[in-house]
């Protein structure tokens, strides 16, 4: 009886599969199917919207066309776990039949979707926000492209303007995984070269929000801090130590002392005036390219953030660049697209924070913002361009010899205690 | 010994049990050739007879279904939703061998398929990860089983470990567990990778056929989940299955009868491990990579939900269960506002659970019965507003446990 | 006790014991300000633990509810009372606003959801964590992503000066000394109310409780209430000390967890003790093992449940 009973669903649950799997999708001759893949779950679900923002806003710049086709943009999610951006990916890529695929987020994200990009050579594959250097440096796929720069050259030159502060000795204080592990690497590449010490490394775990201990153990004789950690655990360690009396200034990592943490919802702290950090963007650029992007940005989105995040720049530029280079094949996507990759290799722009272009691996060369944070006029916080550093590569300033040596940023490397 | 004491020794066994309804245990005759009619348990070969006789054309057609549907269908569908579900569907099948007819409800089985996939990672072959952790590159057909023998002994010690525990506690020490393994593999670069664990993990190229390519890898995963499923109904039927469903029931009882109790369960986790190891080696196959992520609270309670959405009552509500889970997975998003997806997913859990107790097995045993048989309206535990002084020892068949 | 067991327990006194206590003289000898400090931190840390576990253990105590939604109310309770505290410029209403407002919201869901599961103890918690996932996205939506900070008056929340330490902050030893008055008001309310009599009654033998008159379900729902109330006490004043964002459902849903089951499903002072034993455990693993200092934590868990099922002061009820 039971097995009759489970058997009958069985049968009718596969005969309405049957019915949905045959159905297929498909694509119109003049649109261009172009999927986006941000993090509307999990640890990045706001950040994440914006990131979508940044793709529309491209589009709406280029009146939703390029090459001479239509753009559709479809959306696509992922929780930040790379399972799920795989999946998302293989959904768009195989049952919605995009075209080219935009995305992901978050660094471990990249290198999935990286590895997935070698299973189907014949189509692009742009980065969306993620970060991690192993995805261009380590096992490149010939198809996936990224037009912005990676954690590490994002704080490439702050390590000079520590040394120029004259902060000899420092103690730091990171997450312990990849991405933080890139940015120390940034930091320290120039940091250690020219005599810096970092005397101790905090590696907290992923999700600690105490960090009272770690407070308690920094030794008493460092100059400065650096501080690579993001969101509500930048807040909550910035609270935490002005509350145990610690009196040492900081240097933070691109995401510690970005929007989403100046801007948090309660009593904003003085201590971080004038705390240094430095990223792929700020928000004090004072270009006409910048401002015009702000403004768009602006006028198009009431409801998002008062100035474009750090993902809505990068999808940003990604997303120009995939429409720049389709405007250049004028929309030819025939032979495995070919022409389009060829476009894209060799595709230089400016964007709204600098020139880009890609290296040998497919990874964007461009520029550095060093940044100082300050007062608005109007009461708010924000962060002041003091310098800029043009054509950051991924090996960091050094030689490139010397780069491969080191090897990429982990727990110990590089180490100048 | 106190009144309170007495009852409980009396009831123990109904009162902590998970709440699906013994289905070995029919109040009226079963099939012929089920262990239970004829009072003893059946021999492998009289078994196997009895349940071919039981095959009607339902079975002939849902096989045929499942063997067919590849070739119907499109490679997306043939991997991501059939894959998939099939190799998530075996893991469940793990949970509901465990927590419907073992009464232990553990959390620790994607866990277990974790630290298999883990384990063909490092033994086999696989992408250079960072930190120094390594692959030993040794062929599939000695890493899989090796794989496989690891996550059966962590299951068997997990088993050890949560033997002594009953009910939600059972579900707390493994949920612990899992949680543990998770940081471990997390925190440790040197054997586990770290938080990014081991990338491009692929299925091997046997006799020059792919198998990570979507239509072998579907019939790999379907003779899998084909196996677990009919491995579990045979060992529900036979002696070890129906001791385990003893203990369930009244382990005080079943220890008085001689048997060994706490082997039965430990065994029953080997057993559960086998089948989730095997599960997490297809599905580390199918992601092409392991990472802390796959095992995380997310992953863990994910196969829970596959369990109960299917209902625990019966093997198929793990697949059954599985394809739900991976088709509202896919394409809630199409459906609602692409932000709010996770709400229609907890939405659809909340329902089926709140109104269906055994899952959608359970709803389509009350539709049939109550639809299409006519209005004969059973009693069926769970449903609708119940008094409060109905307790559990109470609850099972209008009789208590003494009764049996 | 028989000369064996007593030989047992002295052995693994000594096994645990031992190490710990030359742990204990080294880290003063080497670093004391490290040492002190870390204990206080970690006894501050028990404080919002045991605030955050009391609810939970209560609930489950009494009703059998392993209540997986506990993380939620605690943030609900947090962004309620954050609202309000944010429009009436006043740090205390917030915490009154949070405590009503998730007591509210726990007396709903077990009048008009829980009442109708009794004894199905799986069921329930099927249900709770489905209610935990719809509630945390409907939370995202309504609030979104940004990070919440709350703003207790000045007195409290500042730096003080610490013997050993030099600076420490005082709010967290205002934590400690709300755990500590919320303890003893749990302890009054439970030993020397009538309803708090019922209700350890009910502990003990439910039956018992219904056959002697008395109306079940409504301290039930008291019962749930207050300790749903606590969550989003405890919302509010931990969200003080760190601050509130999506995700701290599930960090301080696992903390209760682990807290409850170590110390004892359904004893407050098991909650007291499962906390300290954690709150330490945690701070002291990041402060000296920070790699590996994670797992410790699930890993005392992990032992305290195969050795000692019912928590170290819990026990078994019918």
């Amino acid at each position: 009886m039971r097995a009759t009973r489970a058997g009958l669903l069985g049968s009718a649950l596969g005969a309405a599969l049957f019915a949905v799997a045959i159905a297929g999708s498909a694509s119109a001759q003049e649109t261009i199917k172009i999927g986006a893949l941000s993090n509307l779950e999990g640890p990045f679900a706001v950040p994440g919207v914006d990131g979508h923002r940044g793709v529309e806003l491209a589009v709406k710049q280029h009146n939703g066309m390029a090459g001479g086709k239509k753009i559709e943009i479809i959306k696509y999610s992922s929780d930040a776990t790379p399972d799920k951006a795989v999946a998302a990916t293989r959904k768009a890529v195989e049952q919605d039949k995009v075209n080219i695929m935009i995305g992901p987020l978050s660094g471990d994200e990249g290198i999935a979707v990286k590895n997935y990009s070698k299973s189907h050579p014949e189509m692009v594959f742009v980065n969306g926000s993620s970060g991690a250097q192993a995805t261009t440096l380590q096992d490149p796929s010939p198809n996936f492209y990224r037009f912005n720069t990676e954690g590490a050259q994002w704080m490439v030159g702050l390590g000079d303007v520590a040394l120029a502060k004259g902060y000899k000795k420092m103690f730091l204080i990171a997450e312990d995984y990849g991405f933080p592990y890139s940015q120390v690497q940034g930091f320290m590449a120039s940091y250690c070269a020219k005599g810096g010490r970092v005397v101790k490394k905090a590696w907290v775990p992923l999700g600690t929000k105490d960090y009272s201990s770690v407070i308690a153990g920094i030794p008493p004789d460092v100059d400065a801090l650096v501080v690579v950690l993001g969101g509500s655990d930048a807040v909550n360690f910035l609270n935490q130590a002005e509350q145990a009396g610690v009196d040492k200034p900081f240097i933070g990592g691109s995401i510690t002392v970005d929007q989403t943490v100046l801007n948090y919802k309660g009593k904003k702290r003085e201590s971080l005036l004038g705390t240094a950090s430095a990223g792929p963007m700020a928000d004090g650029i004072d270009t006409p390219a910048w401002k015009k992007f702000v403004a768009d940005y602006k006028a198009a989105f009431p409801q998002g953030f008062p100035s474009p995040s750090l993902f809505a720049y990068l999808y940003y530029i990604n997303t120009q660049a995939v429409l720049l280079g389709l405007d250049a094949v004028k929309g030819d996507l025939s032979d495995n697209q070919s022409k389009l990759k060829a476009a894209l290799a060799k595709l230089e722009f400016d964007g709204p924070a600098g020139h880009i272009k890609l290296d040998e691996n497919r990874n964007a060369i461009g520029d550095t913002y060093i940044t100082e944070v300050a007062k608005a006029p109007d009461g708010g916080f924000y962060n002041k361009v003091t310098k800029v550093v043009n054509d950051v590569s991924q090996t960091l300033g050094l030689p490139k010899a010397e780069f491969t040596k080191m090897g990429l940023g982990s727990r110990d490397v590089p180490n100048c205690p | 010994m106190s009144a309170a004491q007495w009852r409980r020794a009396m009831n123990s066994g109904a009162g902590r049990t998970a709440w699906s309804r013994p289905p070995s245990l029919p109040a009226r005759p079963g099939p012929a050739g089920s262990a239970i009619a004829t009072g003893t348990a059946a021999s492998p070969v009289q078994s196997i007879v009895g349940a071919l006789r039981t095959i009607g054309v339902r079975h002939v057609a849902v096989l045929l279904v499942v063997l067919v549907y590849p070739w119907v269908a499109t490679p997306f569908f043939i991997y991501q939703i059939g894959g998939q579900a099939l190799v998530l569907g075996l893991i469940a099948l793990s949970l509901t061998f465990l927590g419907g007819y073992g009464g232990m409800v553990s959390l620790a089985q994607m866990s277990i398929a974790g630290l298999a996939g883990y384990m063909v990672a490092i033994f086999g072959i696989a992408g250079e990860a960072q930190g120094g952790a390594s692959s030993l590159g040794w062929p599939w057909w000695i890493a899989v089983p090796i794989g496989v023998a690891i996550a059966t002994l962590f299951a068997t010690f997990v088993g050890w470990l949560s033997v002594r525990t009953e009910g939600i506690y059972t579900i707390m020490i493994t949920l612990a567990i899992g949680v543990s393994f998770y940081y471990l593999a997390q925190q440790n670069y040197s054997i586990f990778g770290g938080h990014q664990g081991f990338n491009q993990v692929h299925a091997p190229v046997v006799l020059d056929i792919d198998f990570s390519k979507p239509i072998p890898y579907y019939y790999l995963a379907l003779f899998w989940a084909l196996a677990g499923y009919f491995f579990v109904k045979y060992l529900l039927r036979a002696p070890f299955g129906v001791a385990l469903q003893g203990t369930r029931e009244n382990p005080r009882r079943m220890n008085a009868l001689g048997f060994d109790v706490t082997a039965h369960r430990v065994a029953a986790y080997a057993v559960a491990g086998v089948l989730a190891a095997i599960g997490g080696v297809l599905l580390t196959w199918y992601n092409g990579r392991i990472s802390p992520g796959s095992v995380g609270v997310g992953a863990m309670l994910n196969i829970l939900i596959i369990a109960v959405l299917g209902g625990m009552r019966h093997p198929l509500g793990a697949f059954i269960g599985a394809i739900l889970f991976v088709l509202v997975q896919n394409f809630a998003i199409d459906v609602i506002a692409r932000e709010r997806f996770n709400l229609v997913i907890g939405i659809v859990f909340l329902s089926i659970v709140l109104f269906s107790p055994d899952g959608l097995l359970g709803l389509w045993g009350y539709v049939r019965t109550r639809i299409l048989a006519g209005g004969v309206q059973p009693k069926i535990r769970g449903w609708g507003v119940g008094s409060t002084r109905r307790e559990p020892a109470r609850m099972r068949n209008g009789g208590t446990a003494a009764d049996r | 006790m028989n000369i064996s067991g007593r030989f047992w327990t002295w052995f693994w006194l000594a096994v645990i014991g031992l190490p710990l206590v030359v742990f204990v003289v080294w880290a003063n000898l080497t670093n004391p300000r490290q040492f002190v400090s870390t204990l206080l931190n970690g006894v501050t840390l028990a404080a919002l633990y045991f605030l955050v576990a009391s609810g939970f253990t209560l609930v489950f105590g009494l009703m059998r509810n392993v209540n997986l939604a506990h993380g939620s109310l605690f943030l609900l309770g947090a962004y309620i009372g954050w609202v309000v505290g944010d429009a009436t410029d006043n740090w205390f209403l917030a915490i009154a606003a949070g405590f009503a407002s998730a007591a509210l919201v726990g007396f709903l869901l077990q009048v008009s959801v829980f009442r109708f599961m009794q004894g199905q103890e799986l069921r329930q918690t099927m249900v709770t964590i489905g209610i935990s996932i719809v509630l945390a996205d409907l939370m995202l939506w309504c609030f979104g992503g940004e990070i919440y900070s709350f703003d207790p008056p000045r007195a409290i929340f500042q730096t003080m000066p610490m013997v050993v330490v030099g600076k420490y902050p005082a709010y967290r030893l205002v934590v400690l000394g709300i755990a500590i008055a919320v303890g003893l008001v749990l302890w009054l309310f439970l030993n020397r109310t009538k309803v708090g009599m019922m209700i350890r009654a009910g502990v003990d033998d439910r039956q018992m409780l219904a056959a002697s008159g008395v109306n079940v379900q409504r301290v039930f729902a008291i019962t749930f209430a207050i300790g749903a109330g606590l969550a989003g006490l405890a919302g509010v004043i931990g969200g003080t000390a760190l601050s509130i964002s999506p995700g701290e459902d599930t960090r301080y849903l696992m903390a209760s967890l682990v807290v409850v089951i170590v110390g004892g499903m359904g004893s407050i002072p098991g909650a007291a003790v499962g906390a300290l034993l954690i709150g330490l455990a945690e701070q002291f693993g990041l402060s000296y093992a920070p790699t590996y200092g994670v797992v410790f934590t699930f890993l005392i868990m992990v032992l305290v449940l195969a050795f000692r099922p019912t928590g170290i002061l819990g026990r078994r009820s019918t």
